[in-house]
């Protein structure tokens, strides 16, 4: 056994790095490093200046502008921006529209699509949850009828991520409407311009805006835009599923959230010593640090068996629980480190007056927000009766 | 043995709930409590027409109760209702000010007051109090004072010729600044510089733990109520929300988890029942420590657990539960949270 990665692979992890230092722009940094939202302004920025080294787009194939980085590699590459605070990379163009077009969308499909997620010119956003179908999404009930060269699309989506930047949105419809419901579902690309489309906006828990409600009233939506084939939306889904899971943990962002609860807890205090020092509170970290270290381990035992052209079983759905539940507990200590200090409720006018000491006054927000994250992509649930099943068939 | 509670709180409970409930109802709840000034004038004046107030306060004082039981029911009501209105801090004063011999009319009769006790370093402990006194001139810092926005009158605690002493302050000579919070309700950084102020307790330690415990019970209180309303919001939803042809309270996964909820809370009644009946006696800082731990506890797991179980529904804005889950975490911030209160009970352990 060596646990180390490869000099390659360490050459490319300097290379990132360096990458970063030398043009992850400062102020961008800041703000992620302070728990607030990348602006959209940062978000195109920093995925222009991502296209133009070509890493955009790491582990897509060549021959669609990528580098075709294995598991690793993209490892490598999304641990390191995380750590370096980086904007996390809006996933519903590049990690899921595209692997999706790749595999099923037509030739023109994915010369058309492709190029213009890369460069920014479309934001895609993801329509696949409804008010009556989230963890059973195949009861989804979006319609899309068939009317000469167009499908005519009715019904309303919702919590869809970032929707008020895009200008795209993938969807999965209904397309037949007797037999099993997963049989009867297609896989549908919308140009958010089309008349009959409104977004309305969801506030989340702490306050903030990352959410919508996407209403459709006959929408006229070419039958070019059909990925696949009709009735095959399902098949795309679950391969989407199977598909990207190198960051399902999201060990880079606790390994960064780590770091910064440890500097918070050197920094204040509790009966007159720094909080680091209290037993129950560094009984907290030391746990969490252990927990977080064995996960590590787990997430690369999984990277190098995908690496190896091994079959994924149980690993994802493992590691999307733990790592969510990590993270979620650190998101927990950043907030119960601050004390009393956590409750003011974020602005403007309250930075200069320095309650949390700085780049600390979202953490509470923070913690409220990021139980999204064992919700969100399958619940934490949902991925136990995965293993279940699993168990039980095996 | 009687765990029935006696006639005069029914009532006060009962009328509470029916007033809170027309006044300030839940769902008009954000348009108050995350809005300036963080709570409603019209509210206050009207829980202290009604003689809440009154029921924080011992009789010998000018008040009409005072004991851990009177505490108990008004915050638990407050709790259910998820009412921003600042009533805590009303409570630390008028603890301090009957301690201070001091005439508690004003604010049984609604002047708006608050206590200035933590300090960005020492956000607990009395020991670290850093804010000091040069005859009654104060100076320092009191931070994240509960209540503290819209305060006509401070009570600020301060070091003064090597004891810890109380001090009554004019909002208006010292510098505040207020803010809501995070899960509603009013708030402020208070700034002392060198601020005239009136001594009221020479030796203002006793009083102060005194006070403190009242607080930390109230808040246990104060939990329970939410997370009453919050376990029955989830049983609502547990046998309405349907996925897979079936409610999703026909999971078992689900079924056992609401069950835990249950019972956590059940022990969360027990032993704020335990520390109001100890409230006041030998035992009662102990127990006081022992229900702000636990319910720290119990609060947050109820509260993310209910979050999950609804699933996305329940970390949205627009949902009244979101925001009794936010008071729920937040609660153990105030007044000692889970760790500072464990860590009291270990030394106890100690010692004994
Ligand atoms: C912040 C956020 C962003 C999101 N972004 C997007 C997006 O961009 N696009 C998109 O399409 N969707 C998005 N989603 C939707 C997300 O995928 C759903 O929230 C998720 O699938 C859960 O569905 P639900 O919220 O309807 O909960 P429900 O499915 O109603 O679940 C409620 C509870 O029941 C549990 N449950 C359900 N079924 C079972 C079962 N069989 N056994 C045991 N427990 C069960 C769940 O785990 C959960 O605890 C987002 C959600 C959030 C919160």
């Amino acid at each position: 056994m060596d646990l180390n990665f490869s000099p390659e692979e360490q050459a490319f992890q300097a290379e990132v790095k360096a990458f970063l230092a030398e043009h992850l722009p400062k102020e961008i940094a800041d703000r992620v490093g302070r728990g607030e939202e990348p602006t959209r302004e940062d978000m195109d920025r920093w995925h222009a200046i991502l296209n133009d080294k070509g890493w955009l787009g790491g582990s897509w194939p060549k021959d669609f502008g990528g580098q075709a980085w294995g598991p690793i590699e993209q490892h490598i590459f999304e641990e390191e921006c995380a750590k370096a605070n980086a904007p996390r990379i809006v996933p519903f163009g590049l990690k899921m529209l595209g692997p999706v077009l790749m595999k099923f969308g037509s030739p023109e499909q994915q010369a058309e699509y492709l190029p213009r997620i890369l460069d920014g010119r479309d934001w895609w956003c993801q329509g696949y949850s409804e008010p009556g179908a989230g963890s059973d999404l195949a009861s989804l009930k979006t319609r899309a009828e068939r009317d000469g060269d167009h499908y005519i699309v009715n019904g309303q989506k919702t919590w869809t991520t970032l929707g008020q930047y895009a200008n795209r949105i993938f969807c999965l419809v209904r397309t037949k409407f007797d037999g099993k419901p997963q049989e009867g579902i297609s896989f549908l690309l919308i140009d958010l311009d089309t008349p009959g489309i409104e977004m309305r906006p969801i506030r989340l828990i702490e306050g903030g805006y990352e959410v919508n409600e996407v209403f459709f009233t006959d929408v006229k939506v070419p039958v070019e835009n059909l990925v696949g084939e009709e009735n095959m939306g399902w098949t795309i889904a679950k391969f989407l599923l199977g598909h990207e899971r190198t960051n399902i943990a999201g060990t880079g962002f606790s390994v960064q959230a780590l770091a910064q609860v440890k500097a918070l807890a050197r920094q204040v205090k509790r009966r007159g010593k720094p909080l680091i020092e209290n037993p129950l509170f560094a009984a907290r970290l030391a746990s969490v640090e252990a927990e977080l270290e064995a996960v590590k381990i787990t997430n690369l035992r999984m990277l190098s068996k995908a690496a190896a052209g091994g079959r994924l079983g149980a690993e994802p759905s493992m590691l999307k629980i733990k790592g969510t539940v990590i993270r979620q507990e650190l998101n927990d200590l950043a907030r119960r480190a601050l004390g009393p200090a956590a409750a003011p409720f974020p602005s403007e006018d309250l930075d200069n007056l320095a309650i949390a000491p700085q780049g600390h006054a979202h953490n509470a927000g923070n913690y409220f927000n990021n139980r999204k994250i064992s919700i969100y992509g399958g619940s934490n649930e949902i991925q136990r009766n995965i293993l279940a099943k699993g168990m039980m068939q095996g | 043995m009687n765990f029935e509670m006696s006639d005069d709180r029914r009532m006060l409970a009962d009328s509470l709930a029916r007033f809170l409930a027309d006044t300030c109802p839940v769902e008009k709840r954000v348009d108050v409590a995350y809005a300036e000034p963080w709570h409603s004038d019209a509210a206050w004046a009207g829980l202290a027409e009604l003689g809440a107030l009154y029921a924080l306060a011992p009789e010998e004082a000018g008040g009409m109760g005072g004991t851990g039981f009177d505490i108990a029911v008004v915050f638990e009501e407050l709790g259910k209702a998820l009412c921003p209105e600042p009533v805590l801090a009303s409570l630390l004063g008028l603890r301090l000010l009957a301690a201070a011999g001091q005439d508690l009319e004003p604010v049984l009769a609604g002047e708006r007051l608050a206590v200035g006790i933590g300090e960005l370093d020492a956000p607990y402990d009395l020991d670290g109090i850093a804010t000091r006194a040069e005859g009654s001139r104060l100076t320092g810092r009191k931070s994240v004072v509960y209540g503290g926005a819209g305060a006509e009158r401070l009570l600020i605690a301060a070091q003064s010729g090597g004891k810890l002493a109380l001090f009554e302050v004019k909002a208006g000579d010292a510098q505040v600044t207020g803010y809501g919070m995070i899960d509603g309700g009013p708030a402020a950084e208070v700034f002392l510089d060198d601020t005239p102020g009136e001594l009221l307790l020479e030796d203002a330690r006793g009083a102060l733990e005194e006070a403190l415990d009242a607080g930390a019970l109230a808040l246990c209180a104060e939990a329970l109520g939410a997370m009453e309303v919050v376990q029955g919001i989830l049983i609502d939803y547990l046998k309405t929300r349907k996925q897979f042809g079936q409610p999703i309270g026909a999971f078992q996964a689900l079924q056992h988890r609401a069950i835990d909820v249950g019972i956590e809370i059940e022990q969360a009644r027990s032993i704020v029942i335990l520390a109001a009946s100890a409230l006041g006696g030998p035992e009662g800082a102990k127990r006081v420590a022992q229900a702000k731990f636990l319910v720290g506890r119990i609060a947050r797991l109820v509260a993310e657990e209910a979050i999950q179980m609804h699933g996305g529904i329940g970390i949205t804005w627009e949902y009244p539960m979101a925001h009794y889950a936010k008071r729920l975490v937040m609660i153990d911030a105030q007044l000692g949270d889970t760790d500072w209160h464990l860590e009291r009970l270990t030394e106890a352990l100690a010692a004994e």
